[in-house]
Formats: structure tokens, sequence, C-alpha cells
């Protein structure tokens, strides 16, 4: 039985189509000069390039990290172009009308199209095609209730203030290796601002795409939510089927201010590599929010691609009873590793987190949960309650708890529980004695095991991430 | 309707069923009684397709076709169901994600439209009702924290939405209650007719009272050492197994 859920396992990645587009890409190689070039294709303003230069001085002197529970071989960083945009964008269009129908048609092939009639009503994108942002949709409408929502380039040109006030500020330039890396380099993302006690009028996503080969991207994503108002945003990634192994190290900060809420939604389906582990995308993430006053902000994930995860979104509760969450859904199978939690940051009275991961390992797979819950000395009456489930699909794979609780308030309580359990043979069999095929009783166990989580997804991607995990199981059983 | 010759099969390298001869004709109900370990569970197991049970040898027909080409699901989707001695527990998938997917899969089999939400919802509290399980339990996770009988009913209200052919019940009246085993019984007679059939396995007498069975067998030791008519459980209620096995050669006679 084991050997049949080995099988429905493995499956296709339906997203690993490439598009031929042609492209304007760098030469693979990083020092000051690259990163000029890029800043001045990108036609940034001095302080943003100083800003990089700050960041790349720092990250050279960084030793690479090499604690996560995961295993790679180097990554060779002068072997990665840094750059690279469809040429089709080198005079930006300015209307749907004007995009390569290639670029609208890659989309649309991956269940995502833009053009705004055929969107998903009350849902506003921002596509990334690997280093350049294609397309904002619903820019007006959002405008209207005073909602920014562009790339990250055009708000560096458009909204210099906000960029320079909050840019680095969750996560400052020398964060980790990666964070400066990614401040040295960063070539898109999106930027949203939501006025002062504004409900944004609809959900905002961006849909990243690696399409480029031996390129990294290197996404900067900055959420402002100014005081009272409130946002829900969704992030989803794919990338085509390589035999190399490509970098994706992004960075996220989330700024929620007195009274604000953040709700921030992560699909995750980069290409998770082949069953020996050739190719996939290394997903080195390091995304934060800086609650304040009375705010909220949670984080909701489902991560079901890339080759190695190793991502922490945490939350800083730096104000009076502000909240945080982190809800969490990790699939490995195949030789994928993910290592992958939250840190919060009690540093406020009375402030709230809680933490609900849920790890599936399949296969050879290796899926570690690390979370770290500091409570400092001035978080009076906070409290974390963290849940960690894992379960284990076959014999061969394997699931990891590391928590880390660093308690220096008296008055906090820090809550943790942990289970593990199995896919049984008995139970598979149960299904298929009532006529149920393995795969779709695998589906069944898993999306049960994942209700808690996937209740926290906008309801439109509630389902998307039900079959993401069917598909992501397709053949695992014979 | 199910045509067992000369069945031997093992586990871990075992031979439990040791030539193993049986009959059922469409709408008959067989009871099979028997010592502990002598192979009862074991022929539910055999032919319900698991995989760690080897046949070494012999032949098993259903309704003429070869049952032993079959993998677990296609002999479910043939109309073969058991309910199992030991019920399992799925946490986290409803009763009733649970019980629509068997539903749809056997429908889709058979050809027939899918049943809608709405009917299948009616379906499913009408047959908790005739097992007496508030409709609450179709929303728990499958057998989870059901206690012992709740769970026997659940397999019961699983056979009663699934309308399969050959019901084999693994000693389901055990550890029941006298009004739940009455329950039982009158689902299952309630199914019965002329083109079901059910091999019942039971330690008990009460519960082939209210069945009347056609046929009542001992198995012993992975063989059928004594078949009779439902005047042969009393019998064996009153004076064990002792008695058949010590004397092979009655079995003929009788
Ligand atoms: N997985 C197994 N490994 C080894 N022996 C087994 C296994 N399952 C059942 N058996 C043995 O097979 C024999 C028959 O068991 P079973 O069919 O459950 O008997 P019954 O249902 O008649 O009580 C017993 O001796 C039991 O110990
Ligand atoms: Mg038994």
């Amino acid at each position: 039985m084991t050997d049949q859920i080995e099988k429905a396992i493995t499956r296709e990645y339906e997203a690993g189509f490439t598009s031929s587009i042609e492209s304007n890409t760098f030469e693979p190689g990083l020092n000051e000069e690259v990163i000029a070039r890029l800043s001045a294709i990108k036609g940034e303003p001095q302080w943003m390039l100083d800003w990089r230069l700050k960041a790349f001085a720092s990250w050279k002197k960084m030793p690479e990290p090499h604690w996560a529970h995961i295993d790679y071989s180097k990554i060779d960083f002068q072997a990665i172009s840094y750059y690279s945009s469809p040429k089709s964008m080198d005079d930006k269009p300015k209307s749907l009308d004007e995009i390569d129908p290639e670029l609208l048609a890659t989309y649309e092939k991956l269940g995502i199209p833009l053009m705004e009639q055929q969107m998903l009503a009350g849902v506003a994108v921002d596509a990334v095609f690997d280093s350049v942002s294609v397309v904002t949709t619903f820019r007006e409408k959002l405008k209207e209730a005073g909602v920014i929502f562009c790339s990250i380039s055009e708000a560096i040109k458009e909204y210099p203030e906000l960029v320079q006030k909050y840019l680095g500020s969750v996560v400052p330039r020398t964060d980790n290796y990666y964070a400066a890396l990614n401040s040295a380099v960063f070539t898109d993302g999106s930027f949203v601002y939501v006025p002062k006690g504004v409900r944004c009028p609809m959900e905002l996503s961006t849909y990243f795409r690696i399409n480029e080969q031996n390129t990294g991207q290197f996404e900067r994503t900055l959420v402002i939510a100014d005081e009272g108002s409130h946002v829900s945003y969704l992030e989803g990634c794919s990338a085509p089927q390589r035999d190399e192994n490509q970098l994706h190290a992004a960075v996220v900060e989330l700024v929620a201010l007195d009274d604000a809420q953040i709700k921030y939604s992560t699909v995750q389906n980069w290409y998770p590599g082949d069953e020996q582990g050739r190719g996939g995308i290394y997903n080195f993430v390091t995304k934060r929010a800086m609650c304040h006053k009375n705010a909220k902000v949670s984080w909701t994930q489902v991560e079901t691609g890339s080759a190695i995860t190793w991502k922490y979104p945490s939350c800083i509760l730096r104000g009076d009873n502000s909240v945080g969450e982190f809800y969490s859904v990790a699939l490995t199978r195949g030789r994928q590793q993910a290592d992958t939690g939250t840190k919060m940051i009690h540093l406020g009275k009375n402030t709230r987190s809680t933490i609900i991961s849920k790890g599936i390992s399949a296969a050879q797979s290796n899926n570690s949960y690390r979370g770290l819950v500091k409570m400092m000395p001035t978080a009076e009456g906070a409290r974390n309650y963290t849940q960690c489930d894992s379960l284990l699909i076959g014999d061969q794979c394997g699931a990891h708890t590391f928590p880390y609780i660093e308690s220096r308030n008296p008055s906090a309580i820090v809550e943790h529980e942990a289970t593990t359990s199995k896919v049984s043979d008995d139970q598979l069999f149960l299904c298929q004695q009532r006529g149920i095929n393995s795969e779709k009783a695998v589906s069944m166990i898993v999306n049960g095991f994942c209700k808690e989580v996937f209740k926290q997804l906008p309801m439109e991607f509630a389902v998307e991430a039900g079959k993401l995990l069917e598909i992501s199981l397709e053949g695992s059983v014979g | 309707m199910l045509s067992i010759k000369n069945l031997k099969a093992s586990i871990a390298g075992k031979t439990i069923l040791k030539g193993l001869d049986l009959t059922v004709n469409p709408g008959e109900v067989h009871a099979i009684m028997g010592p502990n370990g002598s192979g009862k569970s074991t022929l539910g197991y055999v032919l319900s397709g698991r995989e760690a049970y080897i046949v070494e040898e012999g032949s098993i027909l259903f309704e003429g076709v070869d049952l032993l080409t079959m993998d677990i699901e296609e002999r479910a989707l043939a109309g073969l169901f058991l309910a199992f001695q030991y019920p399992l527990e799925i946490p986290g998938v409803s009763n009733l994600e649970f019980l629509k997917a068997a539903v749809d899969a056997q429908r889709e089999a058979r050809g027939e439209p899918l049943m809608s939400s709405k009917e299948f919802l009616s379906a499913a509290r009408e047959a908790c009702k005739a097992v007496r399980l508030p409709t609450e339990f179709l929303k728990r996770g499958v057998n989870e924290g059901f206690s012992g009988g709740e769970k026997k009913r659940n397999d019961i209200l699983q056979m009663l939405m699934l309308q399969p052919k050959l019901c084999i019940l693994d000693e389901t009246d055990s550890g029941l209650d006298i009004d739940a085993l009455k329950l039982v019984a009158d689902c299952v007679n309630s199914q019965r007719d002329a083109k079901r059939s059910f091999i019942v396995v039971t330690h008990y007498q009460r519960l082939l009272d209210y069945l009347k069975p056609d046929y009542v067998h001992v198995l012993s030791e992975g063989k059928i050492i004594k078949s009779g008519g439902p005047s042969l459980a009393p019998e064996l209620e009153e004076q064990g197994y002792a008695w058949l096995a010590r004397q092979p050669g009655e079995e003929k006679s009788l």
C-alpha cells in the first residue's frame, strides 16, 4: 500500500510550461555596476541606488546561513542573472491592449486572466513576470477609494515619500543574508497604500511568474495600512519546469498602523523539482509585519511548491493590544524540503498571537516547522497559542517541529500543542472498500487536516487552494 | 452471486484459510460462526481484496466474474461491501463528505447520474434515522470519537447508502446492546430482497433469531466444517464448537 501512496504523490507540475517571450536579460553576475545598470534601467532616483549599494556592501560581508533543517548545494550568486524583462515591456504598455498577447496567454493558462472583464469580481491583480510588473488591474477603481496599488518600481517614482519612509522599516537592509541580497537587487513587486479609515473595496493580489532561465526573482512587496484601514492581499507564484535550480529571494514588509488590519495570504506553487530532486525553485523569503496599537495582521500561507522553502512570516507586535496570526499549510513531496514557520515578537501589552501550522509530508520529503515566540519584558499580559500538526503520508518522509519560546515577562502566557498523525493503510483500505479511489481518499484526508487553515483564506482562493493540494497529490496512489 | 472454491489464503506467510468452499445465491443470507482465530475476518478481507492477504489457491467468482483479478475499489464498485469487525477512524474527513465521495463513486461506476447535494443530504438524513444516529454525526469525522456501538451503526448507515449487492457483516453485532442489535437486524432485514445477499459473521444466536438465515456454517481452522439450516445455530450455542472439531467425519452426514 505504501507503494501506492508513493505513486499517488508523484505527479506532473501543471504550471511547468515555458512561454516563448523575447526578453532583455542581463548577463549573469553581480557587482556594483550590475546594480547601477538595473537601477538606471528602471529610472530610479539616486536615493534608491544608494540604498541598494549600501545593502550590497552589507551583503558581501555576510555569511550564507546554514542553520535551517534543509540541505542543498552552494548557490553560485555570480551564475545568476539579476534582471530579465519581456522585450515588449521596453516601452511600458499603457493599457492591456498593448500587452504582448503571449504574456496574457501565459497568465490565462495559469488561470489568472488579466482582462478585467474576465476576472474574479472584486479582485485586483498585479502580475509580475520575471523582473517586471506587467500590469496592475482595477487601478482606477481603487484610486477612487484612495487606495494605491501599483508596482514597487512605479511607487519609487510616484510616491517617493511613502517608499522612503517605510522601505526597510520592517525588514532592515541588513536583516539577514537573503534580505540584504534582495535589498540590493530587487527588481519589482507590489506596493499598496490604504489611507486612514479606508476599507479596501476589493481583494488585492499579485501573481509572480518566473519564466526566464537562470534568472533569480527578487521581488519586494510593501503594504502600508494607515490608521484604522483594512486590506486583504493575496500572492500566487509559479515557474516553468527546468532542470536547474532557480533562486527566489523575496522580501515582504507589512506596516499596520494603529487599528489597521492586514490579511496577507500566499498560495505558493513554485516548481518543486522532479522526483530525483533535480531542478526546482529555492524559495528564501523574508516576510515581516509591524503591528502598531490595536492592529491585526494575519499571515495565511499554502505552500505546495519549491524545491526548498525557507520562510518565516513574522509579526512584531509593537503596539499594545495588537494581534498577530499565522495559519500555514505546507505540503512537501518528492524530495522537497520546507523549513517554515513564524516569529511572533511580543513587545506591547496584551498582545496576542495565534499560530496554526499544518505540515504534510509525503515521499522522501522533509517538512519542518520552526517557530519563535518571544515575550519581551514590556509584553505585560501577552498571550500566544501555538498548534503544530504534522501529517505523514508513507514512511520515508520526515516531519520536524522546532518551537522556540523565549519568555521574559512572567505575566505572559505561551501555550504549545503538537500532534503527528499518519495517513494509514487502514484508512485507505476503508475508503477503497467503499469505492473511493486512493487519490481521492488521500486528498480528502489532507483537506480535512488543513480545514482550519483553509477557513482563513479569502473565499475566492480557498477553493483554489483545495484544488491545488488535490493536483499536488494527484498520482500519489496508484 | 458468489462461488468460492477450495480457497487457500495466507497472511504474513501463515496460511489461514485452508480450502474453503462456499456458494451464496442471490437473495440468500449465510451466517458464519466459529471459534476465534478460525479465519472469519480473514475471509472478509480476502473477499474485499485487502493487499496483505495472499490467495494461494482456489477461485472466487462474483456474479460470474473472477474476483481475484479485481482490486479493492473495483470489487467495491461491483457491489461488494464489508462492515468491519473493528471500524476505522478517519479524523478530519466528515462522515458526510466520506459518504458523498463513496456514493458518487458508486453511481459513476454504474453510469448513473450523481445525486444533487439536496437529494443526497435527505437520503443521508433518512439513513441516520434508520440506524438511529443523530444527524449531527454526519458532520463529525468518520468514526472520530464514536463509541463502539456508534461505529457499528455507522457501518450499517454506509451500507444503507451504498446499496451493495453482497454485504459481509463481520461481527457487526458484537458489543451492541439488545436494542442496537435489533436495530441492525431490522436494517439488514429491510435491505433483503431477491437480489441482495448477506454473509453475516456472528457469535450470537440472538442476531440469527432476528435474521433467520438460510444457512449457517461453522468455520474452524480455515475450513467450513459444518453447514446446516437455521437450527444449527442453537445447537452450537448450546454445545460450543469443540464437538464438531473432534468429529470432522460427521459433516458429510448432516
Ligand atoms: N496481520 C496478521 N499477521 C499475522 N497473523 C494474522 C494477521 N491477521 C490475522 N492473523 C491471524 O490469522 C488468524 C485468523 O484471524 P481472523 O481471520 O481474524 O480470525 P477470526 O475473525 O475468525 O477470529 C488468527 O490466528 C490471527 O492471529
Ligand atoms: Mg474476526
